[in-house]
């Protein structure tokens, strides 16, 4: 027989009750993540493996606690901590390797990386000029943590002056400037930046035909950047009375955030250009982005820094010499850029095509449409690719070491070689303090850009 | 039944004028090999509304597309307010601010305010401060009636108010002539009603309106005039209510047919 009862009316709502304890709360966050899997005993099969779950759990308790521990005995608990007697490597080593402390002693030898700090800092900075760098390093850590810091009044500007003025302020004081650039480069310059603009007033008035009119935003862009150009090579020609230090002298913490600092903030605004050319409808710009793209891609970081040392002073003329540093700069800057531009192509092509319609339905330029609406929705998808190109940078300007530069981790490993303070602690410790420097830089980025992350999706499905 | 009742429609408010605002002549496109679009010859005059269906496939949403030239042409001509389109960028940004665009899938910009949305091409096309734009953008998601919606993001929006939202940003450059392409054909029923009343306001407003949509009822009340389209051809024009009760080709009445028995 059917039942035909089916009809029904649900005459009140049901209110709102809390969950079971197993899915709120402390006790449901330690069950679903602790104990969901190694508590079911409802047959033979699911307690066996239950029972593995708890015995996997305990041995891999031990071997982290265990490891974690003697880490943090090295560092902390057995580590010597200071040198009152200046022993130098006395202090650090055993009684039976010719110290004070007894054997089978183990751990940190602080007083050295103490003694070292300098070096690891500014390298072979002259110490009567340090105030130079100090004062570097204080703007740039107050200018970018303003930048950064969510609802400050003016960071833009903040960010702005950073991008611009600061390269300038840090080159001057770093450098001491007064350069010799001769009046004819200047002018050369001027002259360039003026015709460029000049161009651009043309094609913006519809001189010179339609089809270069697209190319009036590139005409000014080139003019305004020749400008600037200019002007910070009027200012960097100025005797500030500073006395000139050699970049060969720099080192240490001050190479690493100079190589990782320029990488990255040429390599970003450089691979958009980029990414947007490989994305081009224009045969040129296309096939001009894919070959420097690839080119830069296929060859790794180290070639291109020997290169940059060894190949190219065979093809300049005599007496033509780039500085070393400035060398590798370009280097790096080029080679992140190439990477960058593939991520922010992944981006572009990450987009609906609908936005580009929608943009484009509304009146919007490409440039418009591109900086207003596909670019900022393209970069905040990227976000994860973008900083790990940039924490990816960080980390390989530790490569420049091959060309000569020393770098935080080049400069302490010169350190180690110190025979006053050789101990058995001499390189854990360096490689410690150089390793714990590092990850201070790359998990700011990481952390910061998870924020960005979350901030940015508010308001997106 | 308050819900269903119909919209007041007063055709006097509807009058068109002599002004020619949209001429294609003798148009062809090509996607590849295929031939997309065959000989179109159409005039619109100002304050028009033209309801284009036809099955899918047909070329009608490439049609209107080529008219403000998401699409290109290969052959033919275009003429939108006396300018000519072709390759040249200005002419194409300018001709594109004074025809608004309704998609299907909406296509607002998810990282902006429905605020934003609208004020951007004032501000940024047409130059406009920022303050007069949001006015402006206020007046006109007022008149789409969701002014509480402004500084929602779309992503926190119905269907339907979307829709709307797109509808106003269009309106903010106060464009001459509207496309809507099918705007909605990605709606749920009960969001279907609140955009076709935006769009019967509109009519009343004298705009001139080209619809790409499957809403009969809607071309029955408000155009003066329904193309059919089929294979890229336009096969009947006529004024709807010739249309519907006495098609003249074979294809326009098995289309009918199709559509209405059910």
């Amino acid at each position: 027989m059917r039942n035909n009862n089916y009809k029904f009316v649900q005459k009140e709502v049901i209110a709102q009750q809390p969950p079971p304890l197993s899915q709120a709360g402390v006790t449901g966050w330690l069950w679903k993540n602790l104990f969901s899997s190694m508590s079911n005993f409802s047959s033979i099969s699911a307690a066996l493996q239950s029972i593995i779950m708890i015995i996997l759990t305990f041995v891999l308790l031990y071997f982290c606690g265990g490891q974690l521990y003697s880490l943090i005995d090295f560092a902390l608990i057995s580590a010597v901590w200071s040198d009152p007697e200046v022993l130098k490597r006395g202090s650090c080593t055993t009684v039976d390797q010719g110290g004070s402390l007894p054997s089978g002693w183990s751990g940190a030898c602080w007083p050295f990386i103490f003694a070292k700090k300098k070096l690891l800092i500014y390298g072979r900075y002259p110490a009567e000029e340090l105030w130079r760098v100090n004062l570097v390093y204080l703007t740039l850590f107050l200018g970018i943590g303003y930048t950064l810091f969510e609802g400050a009044k003016g960071r833009q500007w903040t960010g702005l002056a950073m991008l611009t003025i600061f390269p300038l302020f840090a080159l001057i004081l770093l450098t001491g400037a007064n350069f010799n650039i001769s009046w004819s480069t200047n002018l050369l310059l001027l002259g360039l930046s003026i015709l460029f603009i000049f161009f651009g007033e043309l094609t913006r008035r519809n001189f010179l035909g339609n089809i270069i009119s697209e190319l009036t935003s590139l005409f000014y862009i080139c003019g305004v950047t020749l400008f600037l150009i200019f002007i910070a090579a009027l200012l960097l020609s100025i005797d500030y009375g500073l006395s000139y230090v050699e970049t060969s002298d720099w080192g240490g913490l001050l190479v690493t955030l100079v190589v990782a600092i320029t990488g990255i903030v040429a390599s970003l605004p450089l691979g958009i250009i980029l990414a947007l050319g490989r994305r081009s409808n224009m045969p040129i710009a296309r096939t001009i982005s894919t070959i420097f793209i690839e080119f830069w891609r296929g060859i790794p970081l180290i070639t291109v820094l020997f290169a940059s040392s060894v190949l190219l002073p065979l093809f300049l003329p005599d007496g033509v010499d780039f500085n070393k540093l400035l060398r590798a700069l370009i280097g790096v800057m080029l080679f992140s850029a190439a990477y960058m531009a593939e991520v922010v192509r992944g981006g572009l092509q990450a987009m609906p095509r609908g936005q580009f319609e929608g943009a484009s339905a509304v009146g919007l330029s490409y440039f418009q449409s591109m900086r207003l609406i596909i670019l900022p929705q393209a970069l905040t998808h990227v976000i994860p690719g973008i900083v790990n190109t940039f924490i990816g940078l960080f980390k390989d300007t530790t490569l420049v070491l091959i060309i000569g530069l020393f770098d935080l981790l080049g400069q302490a490993q010169s350190t180690i070689a110190d025979a006053y303070w050789s101990s058995p602690a001499q390189a854990p410790t360096a490689y410690l303090t150089v390793g714990i420097m590092f990850f201070v830089f790359c998990f700011g980025m990481s952390r910061y850009s998870m924020f960005m992350e979350r901030k940015l999706s508010r308001g997106h499905k | 039944m308050t819900k269903e009742e119909e919209k007041e429609i007063d055709q006097s408010k509807m009058t068109i004028s002599e002004e020619v605002v949209i001429k294609v002549e003798q148009m062809n496109k090509w996607f590849g090999h295929f031939h997309v679009l065959r000989d179109i010859n159409l005039t619109v005059n100002k304050g028009e509304r033209i309801v284009i269906c036809g099955p899918s496939g047909s070329g009608k949403s490439t049609l209107i597309r080529c008219i403000n030239r998401l699409e290109e042409h290969q052959k033919g001509l275009i003429e939108v307010n006396g300018v000519e389109l072709n390759d040249d960028v200005k002419k194409i940004d300018k001709i594109r601010s004074e025809v608004g665009m309704v998609f299907q899938s909406f296509n607002l910009f998810p990282h902006l305010s429905a605020l934003e949305n609208c004020s951007l091409a004032p501000i940024w096309v047409r130059k406009m401060p920022k303050k007069e734009a949001d006015d402006l953008a206020m007046k006109y998601l007022e008149i789409v009636k969701i002014p509480e919606q402004a500084l929602k993001y779309p992503g926190q929006l119905s269907g339907g108010q979307q829709q709307r939202v797109a509808i106003a940003r269009a309106l903010c450059m106060e464009p001459k002539i509207m496309l809507f392409d099918e705007p909605t054909s990605a709606l749920d029923p009960e969001m279907i009603k609140e955009v076709l009343d935006t769009m019967i306001d509109l009519a009343q407003g004298g705009m001139t309106m080209l619809v790409v949509t499957h809403e009969m009822g809607f071309a029955r009340k408000v155009a003066n005039r329904v193309i059919f389209m089929d294979e890229g051809q336009i096969v009947e024009q006529n004024n709807p209510n010739d249309f519907f009760n006495n098609p003249q080709s074979d294809r326009t009445k098995l289309f009918l047919s199709q559509i209405l028995d059910h």
